[in-house]
């Protein structure tokens, strides 16, 4: 199936893809006006260090250690993607404790979130692919 | 994919099979005691394999599997007993299994190969696993039999029972600052007059925490309004009312007993090595033929400090339920990464912890957050997080992969959990899912 990779070597640091992925689950037709004056708190994740950097959201792993450690079973694989049930999740953050890649993160409702591939919004390509400016992050089948 | 997720690519999933034929000839017998986390993961682990298989699943709790770690959830209605289910309505249908609840399993036949049910019908196995989960400890205090509202708190029944008797009037009295006991606290605080917790250890959570963090979180709960009473030993009940053996008496209404628990390991006395669990391989068998098990109910190695030792926790039993369901089914699967590790969390403060506290510590500290890993001979054997928890799972990693600490940045790593730790390649392998 196809996933989000990543390059380090095209990342120019620039954030842009955390906005891209805060603005698609906002509904809203202006990236601006949806973001302003708010703090955002996406899915997708830059790492920065001396000069290196990276995006880091969900690998939808095949055997994925968050699906099978969740304690409600608000974690479940639907044709490959790993979705969380916000409804169903109770904040207990066993899967912020087994992530390997530290790609589930907390919010400020309780239930943890995830990258979901924008399945849930925008069909198609996900957000913080299509506003990478650099192809730094792509969207395909890989081995 | 396959080699993306580095903390799988030992195990070996077999290719899925239409059916896997006993040797009788007829679709094979799968027997699961059980109906938790442990006994799923089989049912989901025997159909990743074998689709025409028979699953029986034997409970003897009355109920659709349900999340036990959701009862106090559950009483400080949080969750509803529908949403406390662990799969949906539909699971045993979808997964074509029979379920056998409330039913109560008298003994196992190993050598006719059937499960003996208490009203004495039997029910034949070709492979059979034993996910019978553990039961509170209740010690034999004197005076118990004096009390008249007491309670454990393990099951749905449980939390049933103990959120029937409770109301803004009641006094309650929790014997045990472990988890169970604070989350049960944390569950009823709100819905009685007054919470006491005893423990006869100096701090709270004394299994998972150290002295500065058990007192940080003590001191959390303490401004929610429970009091503590540690190192203090029962004497004896009198009715409504602990003596202590320092004399104190401590009057209350309700008293929940979250001591400690046991493995149910008596199924297999005689049949299978029991230590202070079952005893089981990284396949999940015991040391009987066809007989495995998995779950709260064995003891199994902690790679973290190489010992055997009971994790009752929820992800091991999914796991290793779910590679004893691999196996049933004649695949080839190992789960050789079981660690001590919890998550949990009380009025909003989080804690995650994992491994073991032994060797060299690094600590940060400040701002209600506590941070502490154990380290030694270039490995980390375990964490302790308070407060700031984000990205755990990558310290969690480094003790289930066993990843010598000099081929990541490992100061970098102790100020802050990221894949920015690793070296070039490692990431390149993790985000782009080739190497480069």
């Amino acid at each position: 199936m196809k996933r989000v990779y990543v390059n380090e070597k095209w990342c120019l640091g620039c954030h842009l893809c955390e906005y891209y992925c805060a603005f698609a689950g906002t509904n809203e037709k202006d990236m601006a006006r949806a973001l302003r004056d708010i703090k955002i708190n996406p899915k997708i994740n830059i790492e920065e260090n001396g000069g290196v950097s990276f995006a880091v959201s969900c690998r939808h792993c095949e055997e994925p250690l968050c699906v099978k450690s969740c304690i409600t079973g608000a974690l479940t694989v639907s044709d490959g993607v790993i979705k969380i049930d916000r409804d169903q999740c109770i904040g207990c953050y066993t899967c912020i404790l087994i992530c390997p890649y530290g790609a589930i993160s907390t919010s400020d409702d309780g239930a943890v979130q995830k990258c979901e591939l924008c399945v849930k919004t925008a069909a198609g390509t996900p957000a913080c692919v299509k506003g990478c400016p650099n192809g730094a992050i792509v969207f395909e089948e890989r081995g | 994919m396959k080699g993306l997720n580095g903390a799988l690519s030992d195990n070996n999933k077999a290719n899925p099979v239409e059916g896997v034929i006993a040797s009788g000839g007829s679709p094979v017998k799968y027997v699961i005691i059980g109906n938790s986390a442990a006994a799923i993961g089989a049912v989901e682990g025997i159909r990743q394999i074998d689709r025409q298989g028979e699953i029986t699943v034997i409970t003897n709790e009355p109920h659709h599997t349900y999340s036990r770690p959701l009862i106090s959830y559950l009483l400080l209605g949080k969750v509803t007993e529908e949403n406390m289910r662990y799969r949906g309505d539909g699971f045993y249908t979808e997964n074509n299994c029979t379920l056998m609840s409330d039913t109560a399993v008298a003994e196992i036949d190993a050598g006719k190969k059937q499960v003996v049910l208490a009203g004495r019908a039997r029910v034949p196995y070709d492979k059979l696993l034993v996910a019978t989960g553990s039961s509170a400890f209740v010690p034999a205090f004197e005076g118990l039999d004096t009390v008249p509202s007491k309670y454990t708190f393990m099951s749905l029944n449980d939390a049933r029972s103990l959120g029937k008797a409770l109301d803004k009037s009641k006094r309650v009295l929790i014997i045990g600052a472990g988890l169970i006991g604070l989350k049960c606290a944390e569950g009823i605080l709100d819905r009685v007059s007054h919470v006491t917790v005893l423990d006869l250890a100096p701090r709270i959570l004394s299994s998972i925490l150290d002295e500065d963090g058990a007192e940080l979180v003590q001191s959390h709960l303490e401004g929610k309004g429970m009091e503590f009473k540690l190192s203090c030993n029962i004497k004896c009940f009198e009715k409504n009312t602990a003596v202590l053996e320092n004399g104190e008496r401590i009057a209350f209404d309700l008293l929940v007993l979250a001591v400690g628990v046991r493995p149910n390991t008596a199924l297999l006395k005689g049949i299978a090595e029991i230590g202070r669990g079952v005893v089981i391989n990284e396949k999940s068998e015991t040391t009987a033929a066809d007989i495995y098990a998995a779950g709260d109910c064995t003891q199994t190695l902690d790679v973290s400090s190489g010992q055997s030792r009971i994790m009752a926790l929820l992800p091991n039993a999914y796991m290793q339920g779910e590679c004893a369901g691999i196996n049933m089914a004649g695949g080839g699967k190992g789960f050789n990464k079981a660690i001590p590790m919890n998550a949990i969390g009380f009025f909003g403060l989080h804690i995650i912890t994992a491994g073991n506290y032994n060797g060299d510590v690094h600590t940060v500290k400040g701002d209600g957050n506590c941070k502490r890993l154990y380290y030694s001979d270039n490995r980390l054997n375990g964490y302790i997080l308070i407060g700031n928890v984000e990205k755990a799972g990558i310290y969690t990693s480094l003790i289930r992969e066993r990843t010598p600490l000099d081929t990541v940045d490992f100061a970098l790593i102790c100020e802050k959990p990221g894949l920015m730790a690793f070296a070039q390649e490692d990431r390149m392998l993790k985000l782009g899912g080739v190497a480069r």
